[in-house]
């Protein structure tokens, strides 16, 4: 049976087919999904499914599973690995039980991150085997096959969707889940598992010892296809393969033509496209993976070919796209060239940039933090939707998860007398932002430290965490408090305001500043979103006569707030927070009456 | 060469329902046995930002739709016709809704929201084949303003290789059966809009 599915949730078949017993992640774009799926088709098989709370703990718990014997998988965003990278780097040399696979999903052109990383030069860094996707379809078909690899060659296998991959979608045939296998133990073996110097030694030979046969293994995967034709030759990979087959196809030329999927390379199909063509050209998005390995083996097997790739042809950052993958192509040949279409007049339109939804409570949080630190403090920020709220002079720094607080140690300690303030999310707290606090209290910062904690993970698609009391499959459990946490991490002052309350929030900032030491304000109202989709309806608001047209409640930034013959209107996005209200200085914005 | 049977790309705004065009399309083109690809926004783009999708029928290739290849351009909203124009073939049509989403670099008065006739003229002077309607007071006489992106799919089934029974198929799988009846008349009335 056929179906028309995301990649992630071609990812998330693949899983069950390959009879996965565990599968572990933080949330990340473009990732996210991968989970979310299996949540829903978990009634067709036990499986354990677990929102972790970073992705470091989501690889390590994975790899305990394999070593019981289960299948298990790790999924998360590619600067998610840089997370993970401690347990990824150290099990290519301890190895697997049942397979383990870490799925790990790129994100070229920063579509939603901070960086666009490549992962597939972590895999290399780790000597473990990479597959590298180039649609929904080989995504789940990879997924089955990178358990088979792992078991084979004791070793962790990474699988490597991009955006273009994860939130494609394409007609997957869908298979059979596979039952797990029954009772599963725990085995004994320190030399593989206790990664002691005198046990690490002797695993990295082995380690680089079984490169060569991966590489004969995966020489012959059905991801790697050469075609030989004419003289010149076309080598890409992943998803650059299918923009390279289009352009090939269009361009009607009798090209060679090498596809490639996995890592370490097919040095074997390689030699050969290289002994056959005088002329090549290698496509692939980001880093030159493929191409580095390409000039070095043309040195021994063909030392005359001449290699074109990121060098005047092939961007190094971004993402391709099929235009620019065939005028590559069109130029080498001599060809002529297809110009992309510009919209036509498109600078009469207003830009439309994402941005905080209407009632969300960090615009409130943020309109209190800048009214009391004012415009001189420093306000390092974090990962999360608060980063949108750049505009308001309350984001002055984003790096990575949980590095606000740390980066506003290092500015006080770095000689900043102005106040400072730093703001991150909920799940970013939990996830990195616990230990920046533990050594900003052992190190005796003096900074604010503001939780905006909205009761989920909302950025990408409010997903649970340790502070909502709910797992990911929807059982209850433990809810951690963050008051706690914080005064058992060494804040001083720690104080929890409703972000709505504006008077409140304000006096508690105040005290915040004015406190000698390490403070803590946790700022806490539901996601809006969240809170429409469980039935919240609170009144809306309403502009009356007393409106003044001062425009201090559009500064406010609420796209529920309009303004309109000389007098500010409220749209239907209002959720009826009423910190507009507050903020009136003419009293003018009241509860419509029912 | 062409590389597709039918290239369609769908714009709008976060939260009016595009990736529910290309579902539906997409299953209804499995059901015919058609291959198919896509690919969608989702993340950040998604909080009230402008949203693309695109859908390649008969297609073994990417998923992605070449500037100016696209043979439908599917507008929710009418400012996102003109920002993704240079998707639209010039022998394509325009399906578009004529009702704005004003974004808040309007609302909050740093921008203006042009009129209509400035955003339809260019892309008449595009493309010979562009289709307004207000969608949106369609979908409110079906029942529901929400079925504004099906009454856009019942304008874009006529020019789709796939039958209505089919699409009106894969939409029952998508849409929760209480609003099916809504949703199919929503569908119709948006395909006579293009009769």
């Amino acid at each position: 049976m056929r179906e028309y599915l995301l990649g992630n949730a071609a990812i998330a078949r693949g899983l069950l087919e390959a009879g996965v017993g565990l599968v572990a992640g933080y949330p990340g774009t473009p990732s996210s999904e991968i989970i979310e799926t299996l949540v829903d088709l978990k009634s067709e098989r036990p499986l354990h499914v677990e929102w972790s709370v970073n992705e470091k703990v989501a690889l390590e718990v994975a790899a305990g599973a394999s070593w019981t014997g289960r299948r298990a998988a790790a999924t998360m965003k590619h600067v998610g690995l840089n997370v993970a990278a401690d347990p990824f780097m150290t099990l290519a040399y301890l190895g697997v039980g049942a397979g383990l696979v870490v799925i790990c999903a790129d994100d070229p052109y920063c579509h939603s991150s901070q960086n666009e990383q490549d992962s597939r030069r972590y895999a290399q860094f780790a000597g473990i085997p990479c597959l590298d996707p180039a649609n929904p379809g080989e995504a789940k078909e990879m997924t089955v096959f990178a358990f088979e690899l792992s078991e084979k060659f004791n070793i962790p296998v990474m699988l490597r969707p991009t955006t273009r991959v994860s939130h494609a979608r394409a007609d997957v045939e869908i298979g059979l889940a596979k039952a797990t296998s029954g009772q599963c133990r725990f085995v004994k073996n320190p030399a593989r598992r206790v990664a002691l110097p005198s046990h690490a030694r002797p695993l990295h030979s082995e380690l680089l010892a079984k490169q060569a046969a991966i590489e004969e293994a995966l020489e012959s995967a059905p991801w790697n296809r050469l075609a030989l034709h004419g003289n010149v030759g076309i080598i890409a990979s992943g998803i650059a393969g299918m923009y390279a087959k289009e352009a090939i196809f269009e361009l009607d030329e009798d090209l060679s033509f090498l596809c490639i999927g996995t890592y370490p390379l097919p040095k074997k199909l390689i030699s050969r496209m290289l002994e056959h063509v005088s002329r090549v050209m290698v496509i692939e998005e980001l880093e030159p993976v493929v191409e580095e390995q390409v000039q070095m083996l043309a040195r021994k097997v063909n030392p005359n070919v001449e290699i074109l790739g990121k060098e005047g042809f092939i961007p190094r950052e971004g993402e391709l796209d099929y235009l620019l993958v065939r005028n590559a192509i069109a130029r080498m040949l001599g060809k002529t060239e297809k110009l992309a279409l510009e919209s036509p007049a498109v600078s009469i339109l207003p830009p439309r940039p994402p941005s905080l939804c209407a009632g969300c409570s960090h615009r409130a949080t943020y309109y209190a933090m800048r009214k009391v630190f004012g415009k001189n403090a420093i306000y390092p920020s974090d990962i999360g939707c608060y980063t949108m709220a750049v505009g308001m002079g309350t984001v002055d720094t984003c790096l990575c998860m949980g590095a606000s607080i740390t980066l506003a140690s290092g500015i006080r300690f770095g000689g900043e007398n102005e106040g400072i303030c730093c703001s991150l999310g909920d799940s970013t707290f939990l996830h990195g932002g616990m230990t920046g606090l533990l050594n900003a209290a052992y190190n005796k910062a003096r900074i604010t430290v503001t939780i905006l904690d909205n009761s989920t993970t909302a950025m990408t698609g409010h997903q649970p965490h340790p502070g909502t009391g709910m797992t990911a499959t929807g059982e209850a459990t433990v809810q951690v408090s963050i008051e706690a946490l914080a005064k058992a991490l060494g804040a001083g002052l720690v104080e929890t305001v409703d972000p709505y309350d504006l008077d409140q929030t304000i006096d508690s900032f105040q005290r915040a500043k004015e406190y000698p030491g390490l403070s803590v304000i946790i700022a806490r109202q539901p996601c809006v979103i969240k809170a429409r989709r469980s039935g919240a309806r609170p009144k809306p608001l309403h502009v009356g006569a007393d409106c003044k047209g001062c425009k201090i409640c559009l500064d406010f930034g609420c796209p529920a707030i309009e303004f309109e013959k000389d007098m500010a209107r409220i749209n239907a996005l209002c959720t009826g927070c009423g910190v507009c209200a507050a903020i009136c200085p003419a009293s003018a914005i009241q509860e419509v009456a029912r | 060469m062409r590389t597709s049977e039918c290239d369609i790309v769908i714009v709008g705004v976060g939260g009016q329902g595009v990736i529910l065009i290309s579902d539906v399309i997409g299953r209804a083109a499995v059901i015919a046995g058609k291959p198919v690809c896509g690919a969608e926004t989702h993340g950040m783009a998604q909080r009230g930002g402008s949203v693309i999708n695109h859908t390649r029928i008969g297609c073994r290739f990417s998923p992605m739709v070449a500037s100016g290849g696209a043979d439908v351009l599917v507008a929710l909203e009418p400012g996102e016709a003109l920002r993704f124009a240079h998707f639209l073939s010039p022998e394509g049509v325009a399906l578009i809704n004529t009702r704005p989403v004003l974004p808040s670099t309007v609302t909050c008065g740093k921008a203006d929201y042009p009129p209509l006739s400035e955003i339809l003229a260019p892309l008449k002077a595009r493309c010979c084949n562009v289709i307004a309607m207000d969608a949106t007071a369609l979908a409110e006489k079906a029942g529901t303003a929400v079925a504004m992106n099906v009454v856009m799919l019942g304008a874009l089934s006529r020019y789709i290789p796939l039958s209505e029974e089919l699409i009106i198929q894969a939409l029952s799988l998508v849409v929760p059966p209480r609003f099916l009846e809504a949703n199919k008349k929503a569908f119709a009335l948006g395909k006579a809009e293009v009769e």
